[in-house]
């Protein structure tokens, strides 16, 4: 299988701290490939260092076969590369569908004329646009919600409503913080249901959780980080027994 | 029933709402336009006159502050070199005032691009020191240029001529800025209805995440601040014929206050929030003339009460819907669901009823 984004002995210091150190990770295609740990492993720090949010101190990152280690988060994105957020990052006074058209950015390329002139080029390209934007929050159930303002939606709907934001894209590789964190039990099946869409469609997904179930039901491929090192990664079942990620998690309980 | 999602800007308008906002808007015109008719007294015409051309600066400023959320504390500097180019190339070079503007537009631009791009990767605060040096630095260079008149400025400045039209009366030139207002609320709405108004409103809530929408945010915001100055530019260059005469004084960072004020009163990124917005600002301290020194003092003490009960504005962007659906509500129509209503112009999807 060929690597569609990968690591190189990938490390980040934060003053004297090693919150990454020496990481090596491949994200096969058509993977749905899940990244676990306990609080403070380095796991969001991870996903900003592939994005261009921190620039990582040594080793490479890959993308199809080119380096794009210390890019700009703009160009990553533009590349193909999206995202969401731990701590969920919507546009608050702007409506779900223009949260998601935002996400669209790029596939809107009218120019400065035929916006001022309302042409119908540009019309037919943004009547394009919306009904892409409505399909990808039907995609995730949020249909209903485009003209509230994205501040108003309550937390669940927030995710969905970035992951709406990320899939009009069309990316190659998706990566989601904590997707099904902090949701209801109802959300949770909702939000593992439209995670395993996006796979099935053919778009590569890395995901951080910390929910285990979920993890061993929909994930191809483990990797499990401890203070900023990979400690296992493999197949689900695998990582599941393995004594070191069972030592890992324990040794934070009795903490 | 077949019914078709609107979505415009993603707006809906609730049914009818949209008619009734299309006959708003004709009959703001129309009574605007008969404003001369109904009043003869040049003072009237003449704050008239300044409201509108305060709202032309303000709705160029509203694309820098409350679309892209760059406080600028020195717009007045870009309202003041479109004075002065159209001032000194018309009456040192007798240019046209129309054919002035151009020149004015560029060097704005090329302004905004000098002071912007180094800056506009800063963060707000940072900027607002930068932007509110910059408009002290081009008022001291008007105070002390021999070609802008030092002190006392330009004067004579020749009347404007659209074709065989000379405009020269206060009532021509309400009607020409009355235009200007139509023109550039218009463009600001389109520009609001695209990419980059989408973008621009994008930094302003949350940059980092915009970057991962792939906008680049440096050249966005430069974007804005440019349009601004454009903006800016052209409304100085038609304020310099209107009053035939102009001094360092008109454009000193008091002015730039005042556009702020109009926006921030008015509704951050509301296009007719801004427009209200620098009718007040401009007709308020003049009908209360009457308190004398303390009018400007009653002013403040309302900004601040209403900055303290409406923070975004007395019209943010949306009050108006949000008005629509009340009001419907009060009168017991049912409101409408998001997914009926008839289209706005740009985009109608077909949906069946469900
Ligand atoms: N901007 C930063 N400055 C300094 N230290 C940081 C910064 N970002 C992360 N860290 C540190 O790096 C380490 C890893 O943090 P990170 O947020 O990546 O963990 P995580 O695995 O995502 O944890 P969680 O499960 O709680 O989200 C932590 O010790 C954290 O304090
Ligand atoms: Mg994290």
């Amino acid at each position: 299988m060929t690597a569609v984004l990968q690591t190189d002995h990938l490390s980040l210091q934060f003053g004297g701290v090693n919150a990454l150190s020496d990481l090596s990770i491949e994200v096969d295609e058509g993977a749905l490939h899940a990244i676990i740990g306990p609080n403070g492993a380095g796991k969001t720090s991870f996903f900003n260092c592939l994005t261009g949010y921190y620039k990582p101190t040594g080793g490479a990152v890959r993308f199809q076969g080119n380096e794009v280690t210390g890019l700009d988060a703009a160009k990553v994105a533009a590349l193909g590369i999206r995202r969401t957020f731990q701590n969920i990052r919507v546009f608050p006074k702007m409506s779900v569908l223009e949260n998601v058209l935002a996400g669209g950015h790029l596939r809107a390329t009218s120019n400065l004329l035929s916006i001022t002139v309302a042409s119908r080029g540009f019309r037919r390209r943004e009547r394009l646009l919306h009904e892409e934007a409505m399909a990808s929050l039907e995609f995730v159930g949020l249909a209903d919600q485009w003209n509230n303002l994205a501040g108003d939606l309550p937390y669940g709907m927030r995710k969905r409503m970035e992951l709406a934001r990320v899939l009009i894209a069309n990316p190659v590789v998706v990566l989601l913080d904590e997707p099904a964190a902090g949701v209801s039990s109802v959300e949770r099946e909702e939000l593992s249901r439209v995670i395993r869409r996006i796979h099935d469609q053919g778009t590569c997904v890395v995901m951080i959780e910390h929910d285990v179930d979920l993890v061993m039901e929909i994930a191809t491929d483990v990797t499990v980080l401890d203070n900023g090192r990979i400690i296992a990664s493999g197949l689900p079942q695998d990582v599941r027994t393995n004594p070191d990620v069972i030592r890992a998690y324990m040794g934070r309980k009795r903490k | 029933m077949a019914t078709e999602t609107a979505v415009r800007s993603g707006r809906t308008r609730v049914d009818g709402f949209r008619v009734t906002r299309a006959g708003l808007v004709i009959a703001l015109v129309v009574a605007a336009a008969l404003v001369p008719q109904m009043t003869q007294n040049q003072y009237y015409l003449g704050v008239a006159f300044q409201a509108e051309m305060l709202m032309c600066l303000a709705l160029g400023l509203n694309i820098v502050v409350g679309y892209a959320g760059m406080l600028d504390l020195g717009f007045a500097a870009f309202f003041a070199i479109g004075a002065y180019t159209t001032g000194i190339l018309s009456t040192k070079e007798h240019w046209s005032i129309l054919a002035s503007i151009g020149p004015g537009v560029l060097i704005a631009v090329i302004c905004a691009l000098i002071i912007g791009f180094p800056t506009l990767r800063l963060r707000s605060d940072y900027l607002a020191v930068v932007t509110l040096g910059f408009g002290e630095i081009i008022q001291t260079i008007a105070i002390n240029l021999n070609q802008t008149g030092g002190p006392t400025g330009i004067y004579a400045i020749p009347a404007l001529t659209i074709g065989s039209v000379v405009v020269a009366s206060n009532t021509g030139y309400y009607y020409v800025f009355l235009v200007l207002v139509i023109i550039f609320a218009l463009f600001s709405t389109r520009l609001r209805g695209s990419r980059l108004g989408r973008a621009w409103l994008c930094i302003r809530e949350d940059e980092d995440a915009a970057k991962a929408m792939g906008i680049n945010t440096n050249h966005y915001k430069l974007y804005a601040y440019m349009f601004g100055a454009v903006l800016g530019s052209i409304t100085g260059s038609l304020y310099a014929p209107a009053l035939t005469a102009i001094s360092p004084a008109s454009f000193g960072f008091s002015e730039s206050l005042l556009i702020v004020m109009a926006v921030a009163i008015g509704g951050l990124g509301s296009i007719w929030g801004v427009m209200f917005g620098a009718a007040v600002v401009e007709i308020f301290p003049e009908v209360f003339r009457s308190f004398a020194q303390a009018r400007l003092l009653v002013f403040g003490v309302l900004l601040v009460i209403l900055m303290v009960v409406r923070p975004r504005g007395l019209f943010p962007e949306r009050a108006f819907q949000a008005l629509g659906t009340r009001i419907r509500a009060r009168l017991g129509h049912a409101v409408a669901s998001p997914r009926s209503g008839t289209g706005g112009p740009l985009v109608s999807l077909p949906t069946e009823e469900p």
